[in-house]
C-alpha cells in the first residue's frame, strides 16, 4: 500500500512541475500586452513605459517564472496587473462560489445517476431500462447552457420564482445561497448525471455477468444482496474514474454556466483576465486547477486501491 | 357599536394608503457589461470606471451635462486671461472630501500636478502636458497657466481623468476611492457588484436615491434575462440592440436611445499601399452602404456620419454626401488607379459587435467592387498590439469613443497614419482659438479636409442604447462621456 501510495505521489509532483512549465508559457506567448491594454489608445508611450516597470513585465521571461514558481510553493499566488490585489484573496473569494456550486451539481449527479444506472441495470431490457437510456441520451445530446437559458425563461422570467442570475453571498443564509445556485447546478448536473448514469448501468451489466456473481447467488445470497456486497462494489472502479473527471470538469468547466448566470466565480475570473491579459491571475487560477485535478485523479487512485484490494496488492 | 367598527376599517385603510405613499423606492440595482479593473478614474482608460465613478463619487472643476456641454464642478466659476495662458477658478466653499477632510485648491494643485508628472499613469497624460503650473492662490482659488493658449482646457478638465482626488486617500484610491460627489462608496465584490450609498454632507444638491447598486453582467443573453427577470433596475448600455424592440413593447420598461460620442469608422491605414492613394481611398468610401451596416449590425440604431465628428455637436457638418454608395463609381476610382482587378487587404476586427457584425457585411460589399478583405477577429489585446501599436494591418474598424477627439489626426504617428501639414496646422490654430465662433470655424474646415481626403471610413455614431424601469426619472440617454450620472435619478411611484 505504501509503495502504491509514493508511486502516485511521485508522478503527482511530476505533473504539477510539467504542467507549471506548460501554463506559464504558453501564456507568456500569448500576444498581447496588458499595460497598454489598461492604458487605452490615448496613452503615451512613456505611460506604457512606466507601468510596465511597475508591473515588473520588464524582467526576463525565465527570471518571473522562477518569482512566480517559489511564490505559488510558498502559498503567494502574485498580484493581479489589473485589479492591484493578491490573486489569492481573488481565489479564495470565488472558490466560495465555484466550489459549492461543484459539489452542488456533482451532489445532484450522483444522486440522479446512481438509482437511474442500478434500476437500468437491474431491469436489463425493461421499460425502466429504455426509459433510462432515452432521458440519459436526450441528456448528453442537449448542450448545458442552452438547457440553462430554457431554465431562466421558464423559472426566472416566466414564473418568476428565481433570480435569471447573479449570487446573494452566503452571509445572506445557507437557504438564499442555494437557492440562487440550483439553476446552474442543475444545468451543470444534467449532463454530467446522464453519463454517469450510462457507466453505472454498463460497469453494473459487466459485473452482473462475472461468474462470482452466479457464485454468490448459487451460495444463497438474494437478488439484493448480491447487488450490494458484490456487483456494486466491481461496478465502482469506472463510476469513480467519471466522479473524478467531473468533478475537476465542474470546478474548471463552469465558465459558460457562470456566464449564463453571471456568477462571480472562477470561471469567469479567468475569461475576463485573458482579455485584460491579467498573465499572472491566469497562470495562478489555471495552475490552481491543474492542482485540483491532480489531487482528485489522486484521490481517485486512492480510493480504487480502498475498493479493489487486487491493486494493492500489484503494486 | 357599527359607527366603531366603520371608522376602525376607514383608520386601515388610511394607514395602507399612507404606507403605499411612503414606499416609494430609493434605491437602485443598475446592470452593466464590464467591470472596473479598479477605482481610480485617473490613472486607466477603462470606460467601465467613469461608468461607476463619475459625477457619483469624483467630481473635477469642470463636469460634463447630459447634453454634452461643459457646467461648472467643484469650481463655480472662472476668469481667463485675455492672453488665453491663465485660468483662475474660484472653487466652491466647504466642499468636503468623503473622509471628512477639507477639499481646497491644494487637493486641485495636487491631482492636477499628479497628472501631468513624470511618472504619471494618466491614461490621458497629453489632455494636461500643456499646463505649465498650477497654483494655490489662497484655499478657494487655484490658477492654471499653460505654455500656450488652449482652447479645450475647460472641456479636457471635464474628463474623468481629471477628477479631484486628495492626497490624504490617494494610497488606497484602487479599492477605496474617495471623492466629493453625492455618493460615497460602500462596497465591491469583485466579479459581481459595486455598492455606493448617499452622501449626506453633499455641498451641492443631494441625490435622492440612497443606494445604487452596479451589477456586472457580461454576457448578452444574461443581461436581457436580469432585466425581464427585474433583477436590474436598468442596464444603461445594453449590449444587445436585437432586443431593444421587445423591451420597448412591454409596459414595464422604457428604452432609452440617445447619442455617444463614438464615432464608428473603417479605419484605414493610409501608408499602406494602395490605401496610400486617395483615389483607392475615395473606392472604398463609395463602395460602402452606411445604411445596410447600421440596420445589419446595429438593428437600424446610429446616425450615419461622412466625417469624424458628433452628429449632436453644434459644429457637425454633414459630409455624407462625399461618399455616398456608388459601387459603379468606386470600381471605376479602383480602375483609374490602377486595380481594375482589385486587390486584396486585411481587415482586423476588435471584439464589439458593430466591429464583428460590420466587418462581416463590409466584406461583403467590398467584394462586389473586386476588393477582398481577409476577416481576422482579434480580442482587444491583440487588436492593440498588432493594429494599434504595431500599424500591421490594412483595414479596421473601431468606435473612438473619446468626446471631440479630431485632434488625433493631427498625429502622424496615429495608427492611421495620416500626415497632413494643413491639418496640423488647423489643429493649432483650435488649440489658440477661444472665440466660439472662430473655433466653430476651424472644426468645420478640419471636417471638411478629413472628410475630402477620405482618410479613413466613416460609418456611423454609435448610439446609446439603455433600457429601465418606467418607473425611474433621471437616467441619462446620452452618453456625453462614459458615465452613469444617478445625481438627479429618483422612483416615480
Amino acid at each position: 500500500m505504501l509503495r502504491y501510495f509514493l508511486k502516485r505521489l511521485l508522478s503527482l509532483v511530476i505533473s504539477l512541475a510539467v504542467a507549471s512549465v506548460v501554463i506559464f508559457v504558453a501564456i507568456e506567448v500569448v500576444p498581447g500586452d496588458p499595460a497598454s491594454y489598461m492604458l487605452g489608445i490615448n496613452a503615451q508611450e512613456d505611460t506604457i513605459a512606466a507601468l510596465r516597470e511597475d508591473l515588473g513585465l520588464n524582467v526576463p521571461v525565465f527570471q518571473r517564472y522562477l518569482g512566480w514558481i517559489s511564490g505559488l510553493v510558498q502559498g503567494d499566488f502574485g498580484t493581479s496587473y489589473t485589479y492591484r490585489t493578491p490573486v489569492a484573496d481573488m481565489i479564495g473569494e470565488r472558490m466560495w462560489v465555484s466550489l459549492p456550486l461543484a459539489l452542488f451539481a456533482l451532489t445532484l449527479s450522483t444522486l440522479i445517476a446512481f438509482p437511474a444506472g442500478i434500476l437500468a441495470a437491474t431491469k436489463r431490457g425493461s421499460i425502466w431500462d429504455v426509459l433510462v437510456m432515452g432521458v440519459t441520451q436526450l441528456g448528453i445530446a442537449i448542450p448545458n447552457f442552452w438547457f440553462a437559458m430554457l431554465m431562466v425563461l421558464a423559472f426566472a422570467i416566466n414564473l418568476r420564482w428565481f433570480s435569471a442570475g447573479g449570487f446573494p453571498g452566503w452571509e445572506n443564509g445557507l437557504f438564499v445561497g442555494l437557492k440562487a445556485l440550483l439553476l446552474p447546478a442543475v444545468s451543470l448536473a444534467l449532463p454530467q448525471a446522464s453519463i454517469l448514469a450510462r457507466v453505472m448501468r454498463s460497469a453494473l451489466l459487466d459485473t452482473l455477468d462475472e461468474d462470482f456473481i452466479r457464485t454468490a447467488r448459487a451460495k444463497g445470497l438474494t437478488t439484493g444482496q448480491t447487488l450490494r456486497r458484490h456487483a456494486l462494489r466491481n461496478a465502482m472502479i469506472p463510476v469513480l474514474t467519471i466522479i473524478g473527471l467531473q468533478f475537476s470538469f465542474l470546478l474548471a468547466g463552469a465558465i459558460i454556466i457562470e456566464n449564463v448566470f453571471f456568477l462571480p466565480g472562477l470561471g469567469r475570473l479567468v475569461f475576463q483576465s485573458i482579455s485584460q491579459r491579467d498573465l499572472i491571475v491566469v497562470e495562478s487560477v489555471v495552475m490552481l486547477l491543474v492542482f485540483a485535478v491532480v489531487m482528485v485523479n489522486f484521490a481517485v487512485d486512492l480510493a480504487y486501491a480502498a475498493v479493489d484490494p487486487r491493486l494493492r496488492g500489484r503494486s | 357599536m357599527k359607527h366603531t367598527r366603520v371608522s376602525f376599517a376607514t383608520v386601515v385603510v388610511l394607514a395602507m394608503g399612507a404606507g403605499l405613499a411612503q414606499a416609494a423606492q430609493t434605491d437602485i440595482t443598475l446592470g452593466m457589461q464590464l467591470e472596473p479593473p479598479h477605482l481610480d478614474p485617473t490613472s486607466a482608460a477603462a470606460g467601465a470606471i467613469d461608468q461607476v465613478l463619475y459625477a457619483n463619487i469624483f467630481e473635477g472643476l469642470t463636469r460634463f451635462a447630459s447634453d454634452g456641454a461643459i457646467i461648472a464642478g467643484l469650481a463655480q466659476s472662472w476668469y481667463i486671461s485675455d492672453d488665453g495662458l491663465t485660468y483662475t477658478f474660484n472653487l466652491h466653499s466647504g466642499v468636503k472630501f468623503h473622509d471628512g477632510t477639507t477639499m481646497d485648491s491644494r487637493d486641485v494643485k495636487f491631482s492636477l500636478d499628479r497628472a501631468r508628472a513624470e511618472d504619471s499613469a494618466n491614461a490621458q497624460k497629453a489632455l494636461y502636458a500643456g499646463i505649465t503650473s498650477v497654483d494655490a492662490l489662497d484655499p478657494e482659488t487655484v490658477r492654471i497657466t499653460l505654455a500656450e493658449p488652449n482652447g479645450a482646457l475647460l472641456f479636457n478638465l471635464a474628463w474623468g481623468d481629471a477628477v479631484i482626488v486628495a492626497p490624504e486617500s490617494i494610497e488606497n484610491i484602487k479599492t477605496n476611492p474617495v471623492g466629493t460627489g453625492p455618493f460615497t462608496f460602500s462596497n465591491w465584490v469583485q466579479g459581481d457588484k459595486i455598492e455606493i450609498t448617499k452622501n449626506p454632507d453633499y455641498w451641492g444638491t443631494p441625490a435622492k436615491l440612497d443606494k445604487a447598486t452596479f451589477k456586472f453582467i457580461s454576457d448578452p443573453t444574461a443581461a436581457f434575462a436580469a432585466v425581464m427577470a427585474e433583477d436590474v433596475d436598468a442596464f444603461p448600455g445594453f449590449p444587445a440592440p436585437e432586443n431593444l424592440p421587445q423591451f420597448d413593447a412591454d409596459p414595464r420598461f422604457t428604452v432609452m436611445i440617445g447619442s455617444t460620442e463614438g464615432e464608428t469608422i473603417l479605419s484605414t491605414n493610409n501608408k499602406m499601399p494602395p490605401f496610400d492613394n486617395v483615389k483607392v481611398r475615395k473606392a472604398l468610401a463609395h463602395a460602402i452602404d452606411r445604411q445596410s451596416i447600421i440596420d445589419g449590425a446595429m438593428f437600424g440604431y446610429g446616425t450615419p456620419i461622412g466625417t469624424h465628428f458628433a452628429p449632436h455637436n453644434p459644429a457637425y457638418l454633414d459630409m455624407t454626401g462625399n461618399s455616398n454608395y456608388d459601387p459603379d463609381l468606386a470600381r471605376s476610382l479602383l480602375a483609374e488607379a490602377g486595380f481594375a482587378d482589385g486587390f486584396s487587404t486585411t481587415l482586423k476586427l476588435p471584439p464589439p459587435s458593430y466591429a464583428r457584425r460590420g466587418g462581416e457585411i463590409i466584406a461583403a460589399q467590398l467584394a462586389e467592387v473586386g476588393i477582398t478583405a481577409e476577416i481576422s477577429n482579434l480580442e482587444w489585446a491583440q487588436w492593440l498590439e498588432q493594429v494599434f501599436r504595431g500599424k500591421d494591418y490594412g483595414l479596421t474598424i473601431v468606435s473612438h469613443t473619446e468626446p471631440m477627439d479630431i485632434g488625433i489626426y493631427a498625429r502622424p504617428d496615429y495608427y492611421f497614419q495620416y500626415e497632413s501639414a494643413a491639418f496640423q496646422g488647423l489643429m493649432v490654430d483650435l488649440n489658440a482659438a477661444t472665440d466660439p465662433a472662430k473655433r466653430t470655424e476651424i472644426m468645420q474646415a478640419a471636417q471638411t479636409m478629413i472628410s475630402e481626403e477620405y482618410v479613413n471610413g466613416y460609418l456611423f455614431q454609435l448610439a446609446a442604447t439603455g433600457v429601465a424601469n418606467a418607473k425611474i426619472v433621471g437616467l441619462w440617454a446620452n452618453a456625453p462621456t462614459q458615465a452613469t450620472d444617478l445625481t438627479a435619478v429618483y422612483w416615480n411611484d
